[in-house]
């Protein structure tokens, strides 16, 4: 069973800051991480590829520098990575990028399941991979639980509120998966070793020779973005400072019966 | 290459580990960097300065290629109090000529560099693994071990750095004792290229080395420094461990102080602070060098406490790495025997002495005792001021007799020197 994982390599989201003046993200300097979403992807891949034989293939679309987070899905147990790049497609948005990954994936071939991580925590838009499916024109069961393939037919359990619920379709199909999943590997001496001997192959433009220009890049982008900001925090809390016990509980108090929280008189 | 067991594993993919890994890939030999850091230089630091002798031998010229910052074409010193500085500055010939350069550096950026050019060379390097333990079978070092996994190979080389836990956990060195270590805590400040030449009075390209005694560790043993990069500066202060106890300033108000000298202030006006980050630094001289072989294990670099520090110079990558140098001859040599006996490794030590390095170290051996000296960083700084102050200040009160005056000073202060 041939099984393709999308990745996206994301600015580490727990060092992120905001440019207070152009309400964007702070990139640089920000260490680059794989979406922890796709690590869960890419874990229920080679789960499966142990359990019924074939190949997991990671794909990633992104700058050179995103080869980083492909070899460090290769030492979790990927068999091969290919990275999409090309100028062409910088600015792209989930609908281009989306049309980008399908049509890399019809350029790779063979495949029988694809996995991606249901979000990317950048981003949190969770259209690309539902929007692949729709491209490649296979089914979609999103944010599995639990993924089992017998034959030609991939079963998902899929949590709701209301309980569980069992979909089952057949394959090629491409799923999406939560944190919930599995519980991710981590990389050992000799699965580094591995990851550094496989070479990571491109994917440009003019490798795909059916794709539709116009629909890639920022002219294929039909987002816009009107407006961004920041949240403003309302800063809450009053500091005493300076004042002797008796001094502070006065003025507290005074604080206190003045915003009409406490009533009376102090003793 | 096979994938069960190497001829040589390095833990550590820094100066010394990196220089080891390039020359024995050149060999030809199946070498094994692990790296704890996600890339080299990750978890490396250096106030910095780079002394060039040692790496132009391995690969000449290569300042024309790695990522240094400047050439260090100017040497200042000074002694300050908290409202003074006497100032000293060098700027000779030869100072940039072949066989004497140095350059300000940044481990983040130079030892990546350094990592690739081995990787390229052919040596194999994983990072993010951190190495827990040695395999030791009848008192022979035989591999690692990292987490429940084994990995064997002929030689161990440690590049681990200051605390080498590995080479503590085989009883080749002891804890680091706080006499024997300092701390070194430092800023990169953002200026840009211009200014940075303009404010340093520098040529494109040249940098400043600038040491200080004093104020700057609030009469601790220790030091400032300030080296001047391509559009940064780096600035900060190292201090012996066993002396921070005892004042109520912190090392990061130390930094601080330095920051806001008078002598400082306006040449790092309006930069931003891009970089914080500390690190230990072995400086116990010549006597804490361990025996630095055993069967199966070399150690190098930091891990082997090769460090110099004489308050006006600070010298530990330039020794990292001809220690790395001859590490990879020894083990290539030991290939060629078939044997990695402390016997046959026992040459590595035989080399370091002949070297530079244990040359240096031992010229030097006893001066940490001078460096020990609290007037170094209290008196002195204040009976310059003091002196200086005579000399060029005219309050209207009446000329003072200088001749008078800095004489019995000066003698005084060669006494204590030599005492």
């Amino acid at each position: 069973m041939n099984i393709i994982v999308c990745m996206k390599q994301i600015p580490d989201t727990s060092e992120i800051k905001i440019d207070p003046e152009t309400n964007t993200l702070i990139r640089a300097g920000v260490p680059s991480i794989v979406n922890p979403y796709d690590k869960n992807a890419l874990e229920a891949a080679v789960q499966l590829k142990e359990q019924h034989g074939g190949t997991v293939t990671v794909i990633s679309m992104g700058p050179p520098a995103a080869k980083e987070a492909l070899k460090e899905c290769l030492s979790l147990g990927a068999d091969r990575a290919f990275l999409i790049t090309d100028r062409a497609f910088g600015g792209s948005d989930t609908y281009a990028t989306s049309y980008i990954l399908a049509s890399s994936i019809r350029h790779i071939g063979d495949y029988d399941l694809i996995i991606c991580g249901m979000q990317a925590m950048d981003g949190d838009t969770g259209q690309t991979g539902a929007s692949m499916s729709e491209h490649l024109g296979i089914p979609q069961l999103t944010y599995a639980v639990k993924i089992e393939v017998e034959e030609d037919t991939v079963t998902v359990h899929r949590e709701t509120d209301d309980g569980v619920m069992v979909l089952s379709t057949k394959l090629p199909a491409l799923c999406t998966v939560g944190k919930d999943i599995n519980e991710p590997r981590s990389a050992t001496m000799k699965s580094k070793m591995r990851a550094n001997k496989i070479d990571i192959s491109e994917i440009h433009v003019d490798d795909m020779p059916g794709i539709d220009r116009e629909k890639i890049g920022l002219k294929g982008s039909p987002t816009r973005v009107k407006k961004t900001y920041t949240p403003t925090i309302k800063k809450s809390g009053k500091k005493l400072e300076g004042l002797t016990c008796n001094e502070a509980v006065e003025a507290l108090a005074g604080f206190l019966t003045e915003k009409k929280i406490l009533k009376g008189e102090l003793v | 290459m096979g994938e069960d067991k190497f001829d040589v594993i390095i833990v550590g993919g820094g100066l010394a580990g990196s220089t080891a890994a390039y020359i024995l890939a050149q060999e030809g030999m199946e070498v094994l960097v692990i790296e704890r850091g996600n890339y080299s230089g990750s978890k490396n630091m250096t106030g910095g300065r780079l002394y060039g002798h040692s790496l132009e031998k391995i690969i000449p010229e290569f300042a024309k290629e790695a990522p240094v910052e400047r050439r260090i074409s100017k040497e200042r010193f000074s002694l300050l109090t908290k409202d003074s500085a006497v100032t000293l500055e060098y700027a000779g010939a030869k100072t940039g000529t072949p066989g004497c350069e140095s350059y300000s550096v940044l481990r983040a950026g130079f030892d990546r560099w350094l990592a690739e050019k081995a990787e390229e060379e052919g040596a194999m390097y994983i990072y993010g693994i951190r190495v827990d333990d040695l395999i030791v079978r009848d008192g022979r070092v035989c591999g690692v071990i990292a987490g429940d996994e084994e990995m064997e190979s002929d030689l161990v080389i440690l590049a681990d750095g200051v605390n080498s836990l590995l080479a503590q956990k085989i009883g080749m060195k002891k804890e680091l004792l706080p006499s024997q270590s300092a701390v070194g805590a430092k800023e990169i400040i953002q200026l840009d290229a211009a200014t940075i030449e303009q404010r340093f009075q520098l040529n494109p390209g040249e940098g400043l080395a600038w040491i200080f005694q004093g104020d700057c560790t609030d009469g601790r043993i220790g030091d400032g420094f300030l080296y001047t990069n391509k559009d940064t500066v780096s600035l900060g202060v190292l201090t012996t461990i066993e002396d921070i106890d005892g004042k109520e300033t912190t090392i990061p108000q130390l930094v601080d102080r330095l920051k806001n000298h008078p002598a400082v202030k306006p040449l790092i006006e309006g930069g931003k602070l891009v970089e914080y980050s500390a690190h230990l630094v072995p400086e116990g001289g010549y006597s804490m060098v361990p025996t630095l072989y055993r069967d199966g294990v070399l150690l190098a670099g930091d891990a082997a406490s090769l460090v110099i520090n004489l308050g006006f110079m600070i010298r530990g990558m330039d020794l990292a790495i001809e220690s790395g140098r001859l590490a990879a001859q020894t083990a290539a040599a030991a290939k060629e025997k078939g044997d990695f006996s402390a016997d046959t490794l026992a040459s590595y030590q035989q080399a370091l002495e002949d070297s530079f390095v244990m040359k240096d170290l031992k010229f030097y051996d006893g001066y940490e005792k001078v460096m020990e000296d609290r007037r170094l960083y209290q008196d002195c700084p204040a009976k310059a001021d003091r002196l200086f102050a005579d000399l060029f200040v005219v309050d209207g009160s009446g000329a003072k007799d200088i001749s008078k005056k800095i004489v019995p000073d000066l003698i005084e202060g060669l006494e204590n020197y030599n005492s």
